[in-house]
């Protein structure tokens, strides 16, 4: 994995751009203001009101701008902007002076308004939208030291992974319409029993545990979180812990009324919650670099998360999840921060190197101590009240057993990596020489993980206020029924939750004490097992292949064979089209023909036959042009002198063009023999198969309402006797416009074309 | 390739088939034509006239640039489509003015509609006049 020296290397590299400097500090105030002004949304939202408000976006397509606050988006946005101020407080201090530092305060500002949008939106469309804002910005951040290889790799990588999941939202989304007929999320949360018949159910679902689980970054799709920690700290401690990567599990936990309760919600989201989980925790343990370790943290928290969420029947299990959703956003960016403190301290994040930091950095310390034993799950912290709820939830669930396992492994492993990243670069005598000698950090950097590591001891004193505030109206939204949360205690009693605590601290303290070895031995494991991410460059890579294949035999630079390509798609549709509705022998009189329509039907054969015999371009141009001109007379006698005129100028004009192209090509070259048998067989069937539609379209009586509309309007109501005049410029301008808009682009383009091929001839002149 | 009676003979041609493309613009609400089609009559004028004595004199004879002209008709187009917002109607409704009318007769017809028609007109005579004259210049 990634070495962990400092970010500030990388970025520092440029000349700083000092645009925007000044004003780096906005972000912050703003945040802070948005998290003032929710607030006072809790005492009503805790009372069980939900908050509705919207304004129409796109009304022809029942998308509504609106915007839904009950338990489950308010805590979201509460943690959203909260966070966010501490973070981007941070990020102004930890990017000051370095490359474009008023881009990226930007940059983590539009996210927060994106994820914002996200949790409060009320329309699944609306929420479909700031989803990829959310993925557009977060690869913004991600590749923010673009001058950085690994950076641009690992932002594309999100990108792709998080974007096809969206993609398969989008579809989830349309088919849960296609069901309930509502994109609002009022009906689509009361329609649950409609969705769950619906034979379009597994569809459903599986489209939208895609979006989810890519978002969320469950295992097998995990690989591009941990890449992800390329950005700057406060992009991980902001993006990568406690908002986005939430973001699927905040729509399996708002979608939890719709969609849970079925066998295949309780069994995929527990195996892929439970892999993630344990998986993402043995991970934890073999990384070196500090950040990498909180990265696997939080894939862990992750699953755990989803892992909770599998069984709508327990409310233990949801009142686990709403407490640790809270507290695991709090130690997370706490300790991200932390990690942030020590690199921007010391210029290293090695676990290997640092050691006995408390002495230079005594507040840093005190506040990753704090966060640490909430991560670890000890009482009195917030984390040990989350882990008893847990626990408790898992002997609920129907698959308890399998639960509790992946829990209690998970947990033990967590415990141990808390114990790495938290207390050893502190405590003892420095293992190596740090780039930088370690320096405490100033205030900006510091408020953040204490503010945040001291409010997880407060709410672990005092569990009622978190439980009021924001965990039981969340749980009431997660099932869609209130007053089912379970109490949150410090102290419930000697139970199987306190013993599958004093577990997991034996073990977890057993993993750490041996790590050093564990990690070795993970290592030379992890060596041999096959590598996601390198699974993943593969993937790109065959997609590359196949495009350039495609590409090579379809795009051969003939016109020829482009023509040809065409056709025999064409034919290919027209026939599946003729078998599949198997016409039945059309009964056709013969029309008495004048002597004029013979000779135009002889006109038109003769310039075919001198078209196809013909060696001479320009000759063949002129048996086309013959052609064309016997259609412009089969429109005069028919009735359509506008037709008729228009086609006659095309065919003149076209000759025109043509002859002064052809005058720069060499004759034609006869094609071989097989070829020509294709070519005749391709023009044959396409003549054939228009011919055969076009009986049949003869064959059934002509519908003339619309003739027969612009018959009898066009005089009144747009002045004009000239129907096909009138149509083009009135009743169907704007198409017109778009088609002029059409033929200028096609000249400019046309001119671009022939201008560039003779810009070289042109240098070779000179 | 120069010929005098080509040169001569254009030179009454491209006059008739200018004003005869000015023509087909105007009556064509309520008579085959329109600014398609006098578009198209009004850029053979000037093929004519580039076959006949080359795009020298074809460029100068028509002063603006072909590709300037297409843009401008696109943009003229526009602009009779949004007109009819200021009305308050939907776009590209057609805004009329009868100047003159009176019980019998509608007087004489002013709208939004023949703008628009303008607008078509100079699009496909620019557009065919840059290529022809790209593909003529190439030689």
């Amino acid at each position: 994995m990634g070495s962990a020296t400092g970010e500030a290397a990388a970025h520092g590299a440029k000349p700083a751009n000092r645009r925007g400097q000044g004003l780096t500090w906005v972000p912050a105030a703003l945040a802070a203001a948005i998290f003032a002004a929710l607030w006072p949304a809790i005492p009503t939202v805790a009372a069980g009101e939900v908050l509705r408000w919207g304004v129409a976006w796109v009304p022809s397509l029942g998308v509504n701008f609106s915007v839904l606050l009950d338990g489950l988006s308010l805590t979201f946005a509460l943690l959203i902007s909260g966070i966010g101020a501490l973070v981007m407080l941070f990020a102004a201090k930890y990017m000051e002076g370095k490359y474009h530092s008023g881009r990226f305060a930007l940059y983590l500002f539009l996210f927060m308004l994106a994820m914002l949008g996200l949790v409060l939106a009320d329309n699944l469309l609306t929420l479909f939208v700031f989803w990829e804002l959310t993925s557009i910005t977060s690869y913004l951040l991600i590749g923010f030291g673009h001058a950085d290889a690994k950076s641009r790799r690992s932002a594309l990588q999100a990108l792709l992974v998080t974007g096809m999941g969206g993609l398969a939202l989008l579809a989830g989304f349309i088919l849960i319409y296609t069901v309930v007929g509502s994109f609002d999320l009022a009906v689509v949360l009361a329609s649950g029993d409609v969705l769950r018949d619906s034979p379009l159910y597994l569809p459903i679902l599986i489209l939208v545990l895609a979006g989810a689980f890519t978002k969320s970054a469950q295992f097998p799709l995990h690989f591009w979180l941990p890449n992800a920690m390329a950005a700057p700290t406060p992009v991980s401690a902001y993006l990568h812990s406690a908002t986005m990567v939430k973001a699927g599990v905040f729509l399996l936990a708002r979608l939890h009324p719709a969609l849970a309760g079925t066998d295949v919600w309780l069994w995929s989201l527990t195996l892929f919650g439970g892999v993630t989980a344990v998986f993402a925790s043995v991970m934890a343990l073999r990384q070196t670099d500090l950040k990498q370790a909180l990265a696997y943290t939080t894939l862990m928290a992750l699953g755990t998360l989803v892992l909770f969420l599998a069984d709508g029947t327990s409310a233990y299990a949801i009142t686990g999840f709403m407490a640790f959703l809270v507290t695991h956003s709090l130690y997370k960016a706490a300790l991200f921060l932390v990690v942030g403190t020590v690199d921007h301290g010391t210029g290293t994040r090695d676990a290997r190197i640092l050691g006995g930091l408390a002495r230079a950095m005594p507040v840093t310390a005190f506040a990753a101590a704090l966060a640490g034993l909430s991560m670890a799950g000890l009482p009195p912290f917030v984390g040990f009240i989350a882990k008893e709820v847990l626990y408790k939830g898992a002997g609920e669930l129907p698959l308890g057993t399998i639960v509790t396992g992946f829990a209690l492994a998970s947990n033990a492993l967590m415990f141990a990596v808390a114990g790495i990243v938290c207390l050893r670069p502190f405590w003892g005598r420095p293992r190596g020489e740090t780039p930088v000698p370690p320096h405490e950090g100033p205030w900006q950097l510091l408020a953040g993980p204490i503010i945040l590591s001291v409010l997880g001891l407060a709410l672990g004193l005092m569990p009622w206020l978190k439980q009021q505030a924001l965990v039981s109206p969340g749980v009431d939204a997660v099932l869609g029924r209130g007053g089912e949360a379970r109490d949150l205690k410090l102290w419930a009693g000697v139970n199987l939750a306190l013993v599958l605590s004093l577990a997991t601290f034996a073990l977890g303290l057993m993993l750490y004490a041996f790590h050093v070895v564990l990690r070795d031995g993970l290592n030379r494991l992890g060596a041999r097992l096959p590598s996601l991410d390198a699974g993943w460059d593969r993937f790109l890579d065959g997609l590359k292949a196949l495009a350039a294949w495609q590409t090579r035999i379809l795009q051969s630079g003939r016109l020829v064979n482009y023509m040809a390509v065409t056709f025999a798609t064409l034919l290919a549709g027209l026939g599946a089209a003729l078998i599949a509705t198997a016409p039945g022998p059309i009964m056709l009189e013969m029309p008495y023909l004048l002597v004029k329509e013979w000779g135009i039907a002889l006109l038109v054969l003769a310039g075919t036959g001198v078209v196809v015999s013909t060696n001479s371009r320009i000759t063949a141009l002129a048996g086309l042009g013959v052609v064309g001109v016997g259609v412009a007379l089969i429109f005069v006698t028919y009735g359509a002198p506008d037709v008729a005129i228009t086609q006659l100028l095309v065919e003149v004009l076209v000759v025109v063009l043509v002859a002064l192209a052809i005058l720069k090509l060499p004759s034609l070259e006869p094609e071989t023999g097989r070829r020509r048998w294709f070519d005749a067989a391709l023009a044959l069937g396409i003549g054939g198969a228009v011919t055969v539609i076009m009986l049949m379209v003869l064959d059934v009586p002509l519908d003339r309402r619309l003739s027969e509309y612009f018959e009898v309007t066009s005089w009144p109501e747009a002045f004009g006797r000239n129907i096909v005049n009138v149509i083009l410029v009135d009743f169907r301008a704007l198409d017109t416009f778009g088609e002029i808009a059409v033929v200028a682009v096609a000249g400019i383009a046309a001119f671009a074309l022939l201008k560039t091929k003779i810009a070289p001839a042109k240098e070779d002149a000179r | 390739m120069k010929s005098v009676i080509v040169e001569s003979g254009a030179r009454f041609l491209v006059a008739l088939l200018l004003v005869f493309s000015v023509y087909m613009l105007l009556r064509g609400h309520n008579l085959p034509g329109g600014g398609f089609i006098g578009g198209l009559v009004g850029a053979m004028g000037f093929v004519i006239q580039t076959i006949a004595c080359g795009t020298e004199s074809a460029r100068k004879a028509l002063r603006a640039d072909p590709s300037n002209i297409a843009m401008a008709g696109l943009g003229i187009a526009l602009l009779a489509g949004l007109f009819a917002a200021l009305f308050g109607d939907a776009l590209f409704t057609g805004q009329w003015l009868f100047i003159g009318a009176t019980e019998e007769s509608k007087g004489l017809p002013l709208s939004s509609v023949l703008v628009f028609d303008i607008g078509v007109y100079l699009v496909v005579m620019g557009a065919i006049l840059t290529l022809v004259f790209a593909l003529e210049e190439e030689a």
